[in-house]
């Protein structure tokens, strides 16, 4: 539902039906709302079951790469002896996105049966949660809900009767965006700096603490329990048309629009919808002017592309951007899409592991030729320079921190150039002072 | 040249992990199978215990966890949540990422150096009392603009409420 706002009746409310119901926090509360009977089920069925339901409900990856869940589930190793361990990625920072903080805000057990029918289905005894350390209510939240559904029964060394160990474990991250990168986020766990690892190996074969692991994000894993009770048919069944693309998402708006917060929607919902009648429009006396729709990290869409999109992993890319975390960025006819590109440069150069040249000189240098151009010192040739340092930080580093700050320079570029010009041409008054 | 200039009276380091820090670490010894994955988690004790992590304090960690002092430097400079100098009393986050700035977080800056004495980003007030320090994205996007005050997350911040805010904190 549209918290912090009522429900809107365009949302199909799944995973936040009972966002800002207090009660839905506790245990006996959560029990009383149909809660751990995903988790009852899947201890019934064997890992190899659980695994093709969830295949076949089409579930994706909500953390923002769109993999396969049930398909990624299956790469785990089989009769290997080894430890295995699951991962569930509570490291939200994409800018633009802030929905697992309200999963596990409200509903913490939804992610604790998410996460120990995903433990049970690829075989671990163990699950990390790491949360971003800046959430400090939703580690409490989280921390007490492990501490009730151990002591419930839940969890723990005999998981409801069942004979089978699962442990959860919250560790606290201490602010680095690159540390949602599943690679870092494993070294992070392992006490290192979060620099990501190259692939191969992959997790499955070699993750955290060099055992077979999965990492999976706080939304995908909230949604399981539902796919469990009722149905890999009735999943596939929640979208329009686009049989790639299923399930509900939780949306996360922010920025010039009437009604700021998350709002839920089936796949190929018309992003028309949720601009306007969800999130109300732009405040009054404005209009929209561009839209980052999957996070900070993604094209940035003109108003005209996001008005004529679906909102799905495919109808996105459609139009020219990605789906990503689906936190939705929106700016209307007052910004100055210079200044916030180069702040979201200058997000991206501080956030750089800077492990990989590329990406340490690309997002330093990006940021320091926006900082030139906005302080009325900007060259007809810093075009051409920004297009060829985005093209040299993209898909050529160990992870895709730096695609993600060339992407919104690549697309600005394109789409308002007319900006960048009106700053290069004096036509428009400094707006930084020269460094 | 030493760092530690003469006329510079630096305390003892009085260990951490002793008597119930030391059990709690002991604890997190069995979450996980190797001792140096207790890194993140022991460092946050420290910067609980202490308001901020020194370079003997570094020593100890490494010490307990028997790793070298260089590396955990490494670490513990890679995140920015630790603090590698002593800051105020309140250590105040505020958010300037895109989402927020286009939503007026700049403004909100402004209002926290001037009411908290502070001036400039990273200083602490005269009074010892604040430290303001500019974050990027605290994953709050959609209630512009964010601060944390210390573990408090404070949503929806605007200049005329800094002043309120800032009174809860003595």
């Amino acid at each position: 539902m549209g918290f912090p706002h009522p429900s809107h009746p365009k949302e199909t409310v799944v995973l936040s039906q009972y966002f800002g119901d207090a009660e839905a926090r506790g245990f006996d509360g959560w029990v009383a709302r149909g809660g751990y009977e995903g988790l009852r089920k899947a201890l019934s069925l064997t890992p190899e079951a659980i695994i093709d339901e969830v295949k076949a409900s089409g579930l994706r990856g909500r953390g923002g790469a769109g993999f396969p869940t049930g398909l990624k589930w299956s790469f785990m190793p089989k009769g290997d002896g080894k430890p295995h361990y699951l991962v569930c990625n509570a490291d939200e920072s994409e800018p633009g996105t802030f929905k697992d903080r309200e999963i596990m805000r409200w509903t913490p057990h939804a992610l604790l049966e998410g996460c120990a029918i995903a433990a049970y289905a690829i075989g671990a005894e163990r699950c990390y949660i790491y949360i971003r350390g800046e959430f400090t209510e939703p580690l409490k939240i989280m921390a007490g809900a492990v501490e009730e559904a151990n002591a419930k029964g839940a969890l723990g060394g005999n998981a409801f009767g069942s004979g089978k160990r699962i442990e959860m474990l919250i560790h606290r991250g201490a602010g680095a965006y690159i540390c949602g990168e599943e690679t870092a986020m494993m070294n992070s766990i392992e006490g290192k700096r979060g620099n990501p690892r190259i692939k191969p190996p992959f997790p499955a074969v070699a993750g955290l603490f060099g055992m077979p692991t999965t990492i999976n994000n706080v939304e995908t894993l909230a949604a399981v329990p539902h796919i469990l009770v009722r149905g890999a048919d009735w999943y596939k069944g929640l979208c329009r048309g686009n049989p790639k693309s299923t399930g509900t998402k939780l949306i996360s708006i922010c920025g010039h629009v009437q009604r700021p917060g998350n709002y839920e929607v089936t796949m190929g919902t018309p992003l028309k919808e949720i601009l306007y009648d969800m999130a109300g429009g732009p405040p009054a006396g404005r209009e929209f002017k561009a839209v980052i729709p999957g996070g900070s990290s993604v094209p940035i869409m003109t108003i005209a592309e996001a008005e004529d999109a679906l909102f799905d992993y495919e109808g996105i890319v459609a139009k020219g951007s990605m789906l990503g975390s689906a936190g939705m960025i929106v700016m209307d006819d007052s910004t100055d899409m210079v200044y916030q590109i180069w702040r979201l440069a200058k997000f991206y150069a501080h956030e750089s592991c800077a492990q990989c040249t590329q990406c340490r000189e690309g997002t330093a240098w990006t940021t320091k030729i926006l900082e030139r151009i906005l302080s009325g010192k900007g060259r007809q040739e810093d075009f051409e320079l920004l297009l060829d340092l985005s093209e040299n930080m993209t898909g050529k580093t160990i992870c895709v921190l730096s695609d993600s700050c060339a992407a919104p320079v690549v697309s600005g570029i394109q789409k308002f150039r007319d900006e960048f010009e009106a700053y290069i041409q004096g036509s428009r008054q400094p707006a930084l002072a020269a460094g | 040249m030493s760092s530690q200039g003469a006329g510079t009276q630096t305390a003892p380091h009085e260990p951490v992990f002793v008597g119930q820090t030391r059990a709690r670490l002991e604890h997190l010894f069995t979450r996980y199978p190797t001792k140096q994955a207790c890194l993140l988690p022991a460092l946050w004790m420290v910067q609980e215990a202490r308001g901020w992590i020194s370079e003997p304090a570094i020593g100890e960690v490494a010490d307990v966890l028997g790793l070298t002092p260089a590396y955990v430097k490494g670490v513990v400079t890679f995140y920015t949540m630790y603090h590698t100098h002593p800051v105020g009393r309140h250590f105040i986050q505020v958010c300037t990422t895109s989402p927020c700035n286009i939503c007026g977080a700049e403004a909100v800056v402004q209002a926290l150096l001037a009411e908290s004495g502070c001036g400039e980003l990273g200083a602490t007030s005269s009074d010892g009392r604040f430290t303001v320090s500019e974050v990027e994205c605290l994953g709050a996007c959609g209630f512009a603009t964010p601060i944390m005050v210390d573990d408090d997350f404070i949503e929806s911040v605007t200049p005329d409420k800094v002043s309120g805010i800032l009174e809860r904190y003595p």
